[in-house]
Order: C-alpha cells, then structure tokens, then sequence
C-alpha cells in the first residue's frame, strides 16, 4: 500500500472518530470549550488531505486486507470523479463551519450541531469513495440521517415539521434505492460497482437492449436518487427542509449533499454501472429539464429568502442532471459521440463546483442577513448594503455568479451546458436552458433590489456588519466564484476534464481501476 | 420507589429475577459471536433491552438513577471512537481495518481457531459494537420515554412536545 493509498481510508476515519470525539468532550467540562475548534481542524486537514490526492494515481483500495481476486472485500474508488467532489465537499463544509463559529452562537449544545456536522461530512467522503452500491446506500442513509437531525436542530415546530417531511420522503427515496441495489445483487450476484457492471453487460439483450429486470432496478435507483437530489416530481421536501435547518447547514445541505447523495450517485450509477443507454439519458434530459424549468418559475415568486434560493437549488441542479443526461445520450448507440459528450460533462461538472462555491455562498450571506435584520421576508429588508458591506458584497457576487453574468463562474458553466446541448442537437433545449438563466437573473435581481438597495426597514436600520470568522467563511467563497471563471483553463486540465474521463469510460471504468 | 411510577409489583418483581440474566446473555452473544452465531449487534440489542425492560417496570426516574443519559452518550461515543481507534490501529499490519492481531502475526493473542481467545481483532470489534449498540439504542428509548412523561405531566392544553436535551434551542 503506497503512502497516498494509505490516505484515503483517513479521509472517512478522521472526520468519524472526531464526530465520537466531540459527543465525548462535551461531556468533560475542561475539554467542552474545544469542540468546534476540532471540529474545524478536521475538515481543514480532510481538505487538505484531499488536495494532496489530487495529483496522486489511487488505484482501487481493498479494506481490510482483501484482494482484488475476491469479490468479497470492501473497495474503496478514489478516481479523478471522487476527488473532484472530496475536494467540493470538504470545502464548502470547511467554509460553513468557519461560518458557525460565530453563526451558532445564538443556539444551546452546540457541540451537537459540530459532531452531526462532521457526521454529515464522513458519511459524504465516505459515499463519494465507495467502490460497491451497498456502501453506497449505507453511506447515502448516514448523511441524510445526520441531515434529517440538522434540519431539525432549530427544534421549533416548522423545523420539526419540515424535518419530518423530509424524513418521510428521504426514506422512501431510500428504501426504492435498496430495492434498485437487491434486484441488481440478485441479477449479477455481486455488490462491487465494476462487477456489477460487467455482469449487466453479459445481461443484455440482443441488438443493445436492455432487458426488463436491469430496467426495473435501474428505474428504482434513478428514482431513489432522483429523490435525494429533488428532481422536479420529487422535489416537495427541499423548499421546506433546506430554508428550515440553521443557514451553515442549508450551505451544506444545498451546497453539497443535494450533489453528493443525488446528483454524482446517479452520475456513477447511470454511466459507470448501467452504462449509458438511451432510455436511461431520456429519463436524465426530462428530470434535468423539468427541475430547470419549474424549479426557477417557483423561485420567482418566492419572497422568503431563503426559500426563494432552495427553489433555485432545484432549478440549477436540473442544469447539472439536463447537461449529464444529453452526454449519456451521445455516448449511447453505435457510434458514440465522444467530444460533444465531454463538452456537455464539462459543463455538468463545473456547474456542480459553482453552484456548490455561489449556492453555499449565497446560503450563507442568508444567514447573516437573518441574524442582524431578523427576517426572513425581502420585503421587510432593505438597504442592507451600506449597513454590512461585506455581506453584501459577498452576496452581490455569488448572486450574479448564480445569474450567470459574464465574468463570473455561473457564467461560463452555464454557456458551456448550453453549447454542449446545442452541439448533442437539442437546440430547443439550449434556447430553453439560456430562458431559465434569463429568469434567474430576473429572480436575483429583485434579491439585490429589496434586499440590498433601498430604504432601510424598521428592522434592518439597526443591522450592522456580520462576525470576523462569518465574513471570512464568505469571502472566501466569493474569491473562488470570482476566480473559478477566469481560472477555468486550469480547472478543467486538473479537476474536469479526469473527472469527465471517468464518467465517458462508462462501464469498464472501474474495473481496472482509477483512470 | 413508589407504586405509583412504572407497573404493577408482578412486573417488578419479575423485572428484578430476569433483567441481570438478560444482561449478561446480551454480554455472552457478543463475546462469542466469532465462534458462533451472534455478535456484536445482536449482543448490544440484548443488552440494551434488559435496560429497556428496568425502565418499562420501574419508571424513567428510577433508571436513571442506575445509568444517566450523559452516561449513555458517552458510552456510546468512547465505543465508536475505541472501534475507529482499533481499525486505525490496522496501519501497524499494512492498512484499514486489517486484523493486526491475527494468527501470524507477532500481536497474536489467539491459539487455535475455535477457542474464546482466538479471532485477532475480531472479538474486540465486537465488544465495542456491544457498548455502541447497547448505549446507543437505550440512549434512545430514554429519549423517546422522555417525549411521553412531557406530555403527560403537563396536562391537556399544554404543548404536548417537551424538548428534553432537545438541541439548538435559540438563547435569544
């Protein structure tokens, strides 16, 4: 086991014992005040650690000392894919736990929050290195159990309320993934991803066809997932259960785990399991451009602000499924496509780092706008610019990032989404994709109206600036929207284009390992 | 303790006779649960519902006097951090997890396959699971005896949810 082999487990072990750590500090009075501190030191060295991969060739890792030859051992898959979102999740968790140092101060039990935070943020590294569905679905329910706690945290009744929602669904969405997981487990007998991958492959039918047994499964996994994700029919919980939970965890929640659990799962499962196929890049395209289209139409209505960003967390995250599913139906059929599929997974995946760095962001800009003004409701802000500059400087920039005006990194994620939709030959699509970034400059732009400019309100006269550690977490997340764009060359060479690789190998890449 | 908090003196009684017995079954699976079937899970499960039983005959108050909830929470905690202490421990043989106590190699506690002492790390694995499992899921069951007795003792037009350890509540 080479040295940054060794690294990997770390990244999922660390984060663990510190979660335990922190339930046990707590509880000795002389080590209680160092809770959050660890907390953020883990993260910072997950982050750090995750860098330090970047460059590095992982093969597959086998836990425990099994082999490659047994089909039994625990596989751990640090590809160029995994890296890319260790390094979006450990960063967006870095920035909002920087930012609930002050943030959560107005709460009892803190150290709670911290060690169901750094829960959440294990069980993440941990979903996006499995190497077998199970380890998936086991690491995909840790998350959101942690999530589920998170959103309730605030314990008033609209926080149970949208917890609870958010339980009942997210378990249904769950128990349909399980179900996808048992009947490919009963087709191939096996549970590692590239075994399940080349089993499926000795399953097809004739002429390419997919028989009714993968299908069965494979529609319960997008399906499950699609949930996790809040594609558009399956999207009810997120308007309640993201504004709900304390502003550092609608970051994460939206940020990342909408990403991790839902989007890269169904990426993995859909290019690298199934392997792409044309009903299953048909389904992708109608989820992606459903979420797209309505999500941003319910936005516009929205005057609560924090629901008015989940609605649009709906909307970009259609983006990222729409882009995936026109590669996939590139890569399908005789002759594959491959150079409109990698612009189009160019474009997926970079919209995914963006709307993870602006949306967090934009969340946590949320945050201490509801803290100083004490409202939700843009109506009852105002003129908040001039009263905390750094906010809204911070929140000025990631809501034209999101808007996707030109030099910011929403921007270029968006054009290269819908030139790939244009160039896959959907340019009704791509004429529908560049509308809805039209609607959400509309949306964003009655953001900086009532919320930022203006007359002050009652409530917001007396706001005054956020925090140091709050203003901190926030710009840093403004340097990376503003440098993402123009540093996209780079970017792409390091982050991007392996990941894309990865994705456009699709059923053979994980058998022979990382490529 | 009154009569008045938990059942009748029947349960009580019979409480008393066979919770230690659980316990200790609870404990038995779990250490032999490399040899046989069981193990840690099934082990904490059993463990835990001796606990379960002294609340459900004596009442909340009762057993809280035997273990607290701070004492469930750290139990719990230590157990899940000993478990990813022990597979860390694993980097001393070459990796995660590995069994760096197992027959060959020079940390070997075991004999022959078959004995108590055998399995390498295997058995302590379990022993924490026991710890984690039974602490964590009697932490639970308190919590949610909890929920009851608040909405009970605050009567009818009373909000029938009390918070107890609840989380996050806002100072302001």
């Amino acid at each position: 086991m080479t040295p940054m082999e060794a690294i990997v487990p770390l990244l999922v072990a660390l984060p663990l014992l510190t979660a335990a750590g922190i339930v046990a500090m707590a509880h000795v009075r002389p080590l209680a005040k160092f809770t959050s501190g660890v907390a953020v030191g883990v993260v910072a060295v997950n982050l750090v650690l995750s860098l330090v991969l970047l460059p590095a060739r992982v093969g597959p890792i086998y836990i425990g000392g099994w082999s490659a030859a047994s089909t039994l051992g625990i596989q751990i898959n640090c590809d160029a894919l995994a890296k890319l979102m260790l390094i979006t999740v450990n960063l967006v968790a870095l920035a909002s736990l920087v930012f609930s140092l002050s943030y959560m101060r107005q709460f009892t039990k803190v150290w709670m929050f911290m060690s169901l935070l750094v829960f959440m943020v294990a069980a993440m590294n941990a979903l996006v290195l499995a190497g077998d569905l199970f380890n998936l679905f086991v690491f995909l329910e840790v998350a959101a159990i942690a999530s589920y706690a998170l959103v309730a945290f605030g314990c008033e009744a609209e926080e149970l309320e949208a917890a609870f929602k958010y339980l009942v669904l997210g378990t249904v969405g769950s128990t349909l993934i399980l179900l996808g997981v048992g009947i490919l487990y009963s087709l191939t007998g096996q549970l590692n991803m590239g075994l399940v991958a080349a089993g499926l492959r000795k399953l097809t039918l004739a002429g390419g066809k997919v028989g009714p047994a993968p299908l069965l499964a494979a529609a319960c996994l997008i399906g499950g997932l699609a949930l996790k994700a809040a594609m558009v029919p399956f999207h009810a919980w997120l308007p309640d259960a993201h504004p709900s939970a304390p502003a550092p965890i609608s970051a994460m929640l939206s940020g990342v785990l909408i990403k991790a659990s839902g989007v890269y799962a169904m990426a993995r499962v859909v290019f690298n399991v199934l392997g792409p196929s044309g009903p299953y890049a048909t389904v992708l395209m109608t989820l992606g451009a459903l979420s797209m289209v309505v999500g941003v139409l319910l936005a516009v209505g929205q005057w609560d602000f924090k629901r008015l960003l989940a609605y649009h967390s709906i909307s970009q995250m259609g983006y990222v499924v729409l882009a995936l599913g026109a590669a996939a139906h590139v890569l399908s059929g005789p002759s594959p496509q491959v150079a409109v599929a990698s612009v189009c997974l160019l474009g997926a995946l970079f919209h995914l780092f963006n709307h993870a760095a602006f949306k967090s962001l934009l969340f946590l800009s949320s945050g201490a706008i509801e803290q100083q003004a004490h409202t939700r409701m843009l109506k009852e802000m105002g003129g908040l610019a001039r009263r905390m500059p750094v906010t809204g400087f911070c929140c000025r920039i990631a809501a034209l990032s999101i808007a996707g005006v030109p030099p910011f990194n929403g921007f270029f994620s968006k054009l290269i989404i819908i030139v790939g939709l244009a160039m896959a030959g959907y340019p009704v699509l791509a004429a529908l994709a560049a509308f809805v970034a039209f609607v959400t400059l509309l949306s964003f732009v009655k953001v900086q109206r009532y919320a930022l400019e203006g007359q002050p309100s009652a409530s917001a006269a007396a706001a005054h600036e956020a925090p140091f550690s709050m203003g901190l977490a926030m710009v840093v997340l403004a340097v990376i929207c503003l440098l993402a764009g123009p540093g996209m060359m780079v970017l792409r060479d390091w982050l991007f284009e392996p990941a894309g690789r990865v994705l456009m190998a699709g059923s053979a890449a994980l058998i022979g390992g990382a490529p | 303790m009154n009569q008045h908090h938990g059942m009748t003196l029947i349960v009580k009684n019979t409480t008393r006779l066979v919770s230690g017995f659980i316990a200790v079954f609870g404990v038995y699976v779990a250490l032999t649960g490399h040899l046989s079937p069981g193990g840690g899970f099934a082990g904490g499960v059993i463990l835990a519902s001796a606990g379960i039983l002294v609340v459900l005959a004596f009442g909340r108050e009762f057993s809280q006097r035997l273990v607290t909830e701070t004492q469930y929470h750290l139990y719990d905690s230590s157990a899940m951090a000993a478990m990813i202490i022990l597979a860390l421990l694993g980097y001393l043989a070459g990796g995660f997890f590995v069994n760096f106590m197992n027959a060959t190699s020079p940390q070997s506690v075991g004999e022959s396959v078959g004995r108590l002492n055998s399995g390498g790390t295997i058995p302590l694995f379990n022993l924490a699971i026991l710890v984690k499992v039974a602490g964590g899921l009697a932490g639970v069951f308190l919590a949610l005896a909890a929920f009851r007795a608040g909405g009970r003792s605050q009567g009818a037009d009373a909000p029938s949810v009390a918070l107890p350890g609840g989380a996050g509540e806002k100072e302001d």
